[in-house]
């Protein structure tokens, strides 16, 4: 029995039931699918982040609040024997700025605001700072210009805009000189910035950008700032910079790295965390997708179950008429093997066309392995889920097969 | 799987073989028990039956149900193996073999012919036909030259595309019996042959069993119709798993007792 012959058989066997063969093989189909689909979300958001974290120019210091009443007067009472969390203040800034290797310093506060004009508007993030913040956020101007210092000292009501929300409010018209109102206080639009594209699941271009003074003074108030972003001179300062930062606040604000009111980041720390994140994403959504594919497994195992009750007679009738137990064993393997193979490879297509489209926002970068990966274990789990039907089949008796009604 | 058998190199057609007298009995069973289940739950439903079949003849066998001819015709048909006692065919122990090796000995050795036709669906009659050579290991040229003139002695020659579905009961058999004859086959081992075919049909099967056999094939069948037995050249009656009468009609050399009888073609149309 030549195994071109057990494969023909095998064929014969799957076209007698096609609807049955086309539903068991959809399982699989999903399974590889999805295997490669999410892994390849996973992936190119975890690729996204990366991109947008970089662009944020590597010898960027940021210095994170944390802790304490943000936009408040501060902390009016403790029970704790902590030094108290502070506000990160202008003054800190201003300190910040006399360390060693600094080339500018930035402090910020955001809000999320709404940006209208006429009648369109927008929901943007705004965030006050000094004009030093477009260097250092590696920012550059697609229109008009920056803001000044002499205008963030005299807190005037200018704004320049993400390039998205730029689009949002005035679609194809340029908006500097224009007036909008930002949460119902106008502002002229000096600037637009270009696009930065996505970072993670938000746009790094539905911003907004004012004096630092002008944002305190007409929408968050004179609290704690956000954040303050540093400039080392070179990357190769930045560690250095990064130790002075600490040491710097933790004496203004008389306190140790235990009860520290503020985080100091900078790009690579924020990559290697955004990595991992995005590796355990990635891990999850694949896990995800596997047990899907082992559901598909299962569902071969039950069908091939069905096939070998159902065809009992005609399993009866083959050993009859010589067939031996492995050659029954071949076909039923071969059968089982081609359902997950077939899904297999039509997974393996259905997945990457997925990848083309664009998911919730995320571009999906197919990781290659995960392609011979996928098909390899749906091969396997053909040969696996198979198994037991088919030793069913091969082990029957040929007189008991042949009385089956 | 590959290796077929010396015959079938040799591949004359069964009526081209020649009468040569074997120098042992095609199958022998010798105080042949069979007993389903254990202990107190356990039926004999063979209590040591004794039989030899010769080349070339033309046995039936008769009971009631009940009676263990299923049982023997399980035992002849190396679909199962004696509990005690010995079953030889060609000369070979049924006993000593295992699944692999019992499923060997059918194909080569004997052909089956079921009531129920037990032809395999969605196949066509051809392709129904060369299976038992699809398990030899023939090549599929030889398969099909074979089928094909098995097909034709069964007088189905122009009907061999057709799947069993859109053959009629008389023409599924016959297609059964092309299937059984295809390997060239020690034995034709029949189970209730005419069991589901209507008397013109049954008619129609006997003779094609009567030609077979007058052309030297060995023939058993079980049935419990007298009308059926009548074409055998010896009978054999079975009853509670013991052979109670065997009557010899005509020596095994002959040809069989209604071989062209017109009785028979006068039912023919």
């Amino acid at each position: 029995m030549s195994p071109a012959q057990v494969f023909r058989f095998a064929l014969a066997g799957l076209a007698a039931n096609k609807l049955r063969s086309a539903l068991t093989t959809l399982g699989i189909l999903i399974g590889v699918g999805s295997v490669i689909l999410l892994v390849a979300v996973g992936n190119g958001s975890s690729q996204s982040v990366q991109n947008a974290i970089s662009s944020l120019g590597v010898n960027a210091i940021t210095v994170l609040h944390t802790g304490g009443a943000v936009g408040g007067s501060g902390p009016t009472s403790s029970t704790t024997a902590f030094a108290e969390p502070q506000n990160l203040t202008t003054a800190d800034g201003q300190a910040l700025a006399q360390a060693q290797g600094v080339a500018s310093v930035s402090p910020a506060v955001s809000t999320s605001v709404t940006l209208t004009y006429g009648a369109s508007s927008d929901t943007a993030s705004l965030t006050g700072t000094y004009p030093s913040y477009f260097p250092a956020e590696d920012d550059t101007l697609s229109a008009g210009s920056s803001f000044t210092a002499q205008e963030v000292n005299t807190a005037q009501d200018v704004v320049v805009l993400g390039s998205e929300a730029a689009s949002d409010l005035f679609g194809t018209a340029n908006p500097v000189g224009k007036s909008v109102l930002v949460t119902g206080v106008p502002f002229t639009v000096v600037g637009v910035l270009a696009t930065k594209g996505a970072s993670g699941l938000t746009s790094a271009d539905n911003t907004a950008v004012a004096p630092l003074t002008t944002v305190q003074d007409a929408l968050t108030g004179f609290g704690t700032l956000n954040d303050i972003v540093v400039l080392a001179k070179s990357a190769a300062v930045v560690g250095t910079v990064e130790g002075e930062i600490t040491s710097i606040l933790d004496r203004r604000h008389h306190e140790t790295a235990a009860d520290a009111d503020f985080e100091v980041l900078n790009a690579s720390t924020l990559l290697s965390t955004a990595s991992s994140t995005a590796h355990t994403f990635t891990v999850l959504l694949g896990a995800v997708a596997a047990i899907s594919l082992l559901v598909g497994g299962i569902g071969i195992t039950n069908i091939m179950l069905v096939t070998v009750t159902e065809r009992t007679r005609e399993i009866g009738i083959r050993k009859a008429i010589g067939a031996t137990p492995g050659v029954i064993l071949a076909q039923f393997l071969t059968e089982a093997t081609l359902l997950s193979m077939i899904g297999g490879a039509l997974g393996v297509l259905a997945g990457i066309i997925g990848t083309r489209f664009t998911i919730v926002g995320v571009k999906p970068v197919t990781v290659p392995l995960s392609i011979p990966l996928a098909f390899g274990v749906s091969a396997l789990i053909g040969l696996f889920f198979g198994g037991f039907p088919a030793n069913r089949a091969a082990g029957m008796r040929p007189a008991d097969a042949l009385r089956y009604e | 799987m590959t290796r077929p058998l010396p015959r079938y190199a040799a591949g004359p057609p069964p009526e081209a073989e020649p009468p040569q007298a074997q120098p042992q009995p095609v199958i022998r069973l010798t105080s042949v028990v069979k007993t389903y289940g254990t202990g107190e739950a356990a039926v004999q439903a063979l209590r040591g039956v004794t039989l030899d079949v010769v080349a070339r003849d033309y046995v039936a066998i008769m009971g009631a149900s009940g009676s263990g001819k299923s049982t023997m015709m399980n035992i002849i048909g190396c679909l199962d193996v004696p509990s005690e006692g010995q079953f030889l065919i060609d000369g070979i122990d049924t006993s000593s073999l295992d699944e692999q090796q019992l499923a060997v000995v059918r194909n080569r050795k004997i052909g089956f012919v079921f009531q129920a036709f037990n032809l395999i669906p969605r196949m066509t009659a051809l392709a129904n036909v060369e299976l038992p050579l699809s398990y030899a290991g023939l090549r599929a040229a030889e398969r099909r030259r074979r089928a094909e003139a098995a097909l034709y002695l069964v007088g189905l020659a122009e009907r061999m595309h057709a799947q069993p579905k859109q053959l009629s009961g008389g023409q599924q058999q016959r297609v059964a019996v092309a299937r059984a004859l295809v390997t060239a086959p020690s034995l034709v081992l029949a189970d209730e042959p005419t069991g589901n075919l209507d008397t013109r049909a049954s008619h129609d099967l006997m003779d094609v069993f009567d030609r077979l056999n007058a052309a030297g094939r060995t023939i058993v069948l079980i049935t419990h119709e007298a009308d059926v037995a009548a074409h055998a050249k010896r009978v054999i009656g079975v009853q509670d798993g013991r052979i109670v009468a065997d009557r010899r009609v005509i020596e095994p050399g002959a040809l069989p007792p209604l071989f062209g009888q017109p009785v028979h073609r006068s039912v023919r149309p």
